[in-house]
């Protein structure tokens, strides 16, 4: 156990908890701004997948290898956006059950993706993925450097939007049209606020967040493969409660997630865990997210408008 | 299309009937309407698949009047038919017979959860297969349930090396740890740091002989640590690159990995230029400039047994393994990776001290 507790060997493992967070941050902050406005997406995991192989396919089709990367995130985002727009229109519009619509949109990502997958690429081709982007001056420094600012653009990215995203929901107009459709949608609409255009908004923001997840997933793997994700959507939702509806602790639940994920591989490979304890270990992000999703189901409560569907006319 | 194929269209297709229906309906009663509905569509539109698949299939049995009957084959699997892997291995092999035997394939990939593949394993039963091949250790509890009920339906098993006393189940099995061996000593010969890297999915089957086999080619070779991460997923690709890269953080210079979630760990090692060792498959498409063989699985080898044994009347009982002997098992070096020649014919020199038995690979 003592080479794990070494300088470097630490600032390794949290450089990769970070890294492995990114793609379910990005998918959380998303689904976050969704929920508080009173909308569940459990397709989160399909849209990551579409925006996934999205994003493979186009980067894969870009001649030019430095911005290969750039034209897989837009189309991971646009392929969000889209998702977005069915979404909304399933369940804004048509008032189709969200539990059930989300399920159907993770199926048919699950089975579109590995469909175009096989007939329009065939076998795992990698592709120039995204590079690291070192900061400069500040990735020089000592174990700080690795851990905070030797990452890709993505996950900057992702880091970056926690305050953005804060500051939307908590100190903007629109933040707060959000909160109100997503608590009592009633006295919103009553104040004027259109309860369907803020979750239509909200959706469509979630759906590109999902797509852009997906796409930070593939390129820094620089390959696609059926069920890439592997379950990836579901924790984002997962934090979603974890982190209490609150971005920075949605952040943190998914810093706590990936650096304890990165724990166990660091232990695996230095041999600290082997045989029978190296899988039991394996289950330690999952067993942590149900604990705290126990603890915190007690004491703070959902939207109270989550899943509820809004009818001026009911 | 091939079936799993059109499979995946029709859930596809099916969840977007649901969708619809589920957002055109006001009470729950016109949702369930509504689907039903849907569903009442979407079976149509497999009546007319099959239909057509039918008609297609009649054309190819008086295509083949003048040859008798085609030997119908269907392979279910864990995971894509084409993930240079475990899978992989299976398809190619099949074709690879079907060169010389006329054969009727049918492959349903993809089947990491279990029940569902024995849906599809008891669904190309009750067509009457000659053969089913159920390509995944995981598939053992299924065929307990299933093959006595087809007693005149033979079933294949692998890897395995059990056939669970049911008359018309073969097992088969690979030496992987033969190849692995000798991958092991080549990567021990041109490591610089000493430190050897693996990635393994789940410590059993013939990923573990794959693994054990690397670890002690490399250590008879040279004095080097071999770290061995097994992931516990085989379909985890971010976690898999995630444990390439703890192994470099660890100075590792070599690394090797089996199964399909393999494909994120080659993504690391390209792109920190570190060799690589294939296995189940040919992996050099992962990675031209940095792999430097692969054990590449032949099960053409068996299956031609299997199917003469069928033919003769035998449907099972029997085990079968691949090895380096019998062909079943060829290591493939990669032209694009220079390799010194004297450790390529080191490592030929290995094979042939396998096969006479010279060297025991110890697992």
């Amino acid at each position: 156990m003592s080479e794990f507790f070494t300088l470097a060997v630490l600032a390794t493992t949290l450089a990769s908890g970070i890294r492995l967070a990114t793609p379910f941050l990005l998918a959380a902050l998303g689904e976050t701004i969704g929920q508080r406005s009173g909308v569940l997406n459990l397709g989160v995991e399909g849209v990551m997948l579409l925006g996934a192989y999205g994003a493979y396919y186009a980067a894969l089709n870009t001649e030019s290898d430095s911005t290969a990367w750039v034209v897989g995130v837009a189309a991971g985002i646009g392929i969000g956006i889209v998702m977005g727009l069915v979404y909304a229109f399933l369940t804004v519009v048509m008032h189709a059950d969200q539990g059930i619509s989300g399920i159907g949109i993770f199926l048919f990502g699950l089975g579109f993706t590995d469909l175009l997958f096989q007939k329009q690429v065939g076998v795992p081709i990698p592709i120039r993925g995204v590079s690291k982007a070192p900061i400069p001056v500040l990735s020089d420094i000592p174990y700080i450097g690795q851990i905070f600012f030797d990452h890709n653009p993505l996950v900057y990215t992702a880091f970056a939007l926690v305050p953005i995203m804060w500051f939307v929901v908590n100190k903007t107009t629109f933040g707060l049209n959000v909160r109100a459709v997503g608590e009592t949608p009633e006295a919103a609409d009553t104040l004027g606020v259109s309860v369907n255009g803020v979750r239509t908004t909200t959706i469509v923001i979630a759906n590109a967040f999902a797509g852009l997840a997906g796409a930070a997933l593939a390129l820094e793997i620089g390959i696609f493969q059926n069920n890439l994700t592997s379950g990836q959507g579901f924790i984002a939702i997962a934090l979603v409660y974890f982190g209490a509806w609150r971005m920075p602790w949605v952040m943190s639940g998914a810093v706590l997630f990936g650096v304890v994920s990165a724990t166990v591989v660091q232990w695996k490979t230095l041999g600290i865990v082997s045989g029978g304890a190296s899988s039991l270990t394996a289950m330690a992000p999952a067993l942590l997210t149900i604990v705290v999703l126990v603890i915190v189901s007690r004491r703070i409560g959902a939207p109270s408008a989550l899943t509820r569907h809004f009818d001026r006319a009911g | 299309m091939k079936k799993s194929n059109r499979f995946k269209f029709l859930l596809a297709l099916l969840a977007f009937f649901a969708l619809v229906a589920a957002s055109c309906g006001d009470t729950v009663e016109d949702a369930v309407d509504d689907v039903e509905d849907a569903v009442d569509e979407v079976d149509e539109a497999v009546d007319e698949v099959v239909e057509d698949d039918e008609e297609a299939m009649e054309d190819d049995e008086e295509a083949m009047e003048d040859d008798g009957e085609p030997f119908r084959v269907a392979i279910v699997a864990p995971s894509p038919q084409n993930d240079l892997a475990f899978t992989q291995s299976m398809v190619d092999a099949v074709n690879a017979v079907s060169n010389d035997h006329p054969l009727e394939v049918a492959i349903t990939d993809g089947q990491f959860i279990v029940e569902d593949a024995g849906a599809a394993i008891r669904g190309y039963a009750e067509e009457g297969y000659d053969l089913v091949v159920a390509h995944g250790s995981q598939y053992g509890a299924l065929l307990e349930e299933i093959a006595p009920e087809f007693p005149e339906v033979s079933f294949a098993w692998g890897t395995a090396a059990d056939t669970k006393g049911i008359e018309n189940v073969n097992a088969y099995t690979v030496r992987a740890d033969e190849g692995g061996y000798v991958l092991g000593t080549i990567a021990a010969q041109i490591s610089e740091t000493g430190v050897l890297g693996v990635v393994g999915p789940v410590e059993v089957g013939d990923a573990k002989l794959y693994v054990d086999g690397f670890k002690a080619g490399a250590e008879a070779t040279e004095a080097v640590e071999v770290n061995v991460n097994y992931i516990d997923s085989f379909s985890d690709v971010a976690l898999a690159a995630e444990a390439a890269t703890a192994h470099i953080g660890a100075d590792a210079d070599i690394l090797t990995g089996t199964a399909q979630m393999v494909v994120g760990a080659t993504g690391v090692a390209q792109e920190n230029g570190v060799p690589w060792f294939g296995t189940q498959a040919n992996q050099a498409a992962l990675g031209e400039d940095i792999v430097v063989a692969s054990q590449v699985y032949h099960w053409e080898v068996i299956l031609t047994e299997i199917i003469a044994g069928i033919e003769g009347g035998t449907l099972g009982g029997e085990v079968y393994t691949i090895d380096l002997d019998n062909g079943g098992l060829v290591i493939e070096f990669n032209d694009g990776f220079e390799l010194d020649a004297e450790i390529k014919a080191a490592a030929e020199q290995t094979v042939s001290d396998i096969i006479d038995g010279t060297i025991k690979t110890g697992v």
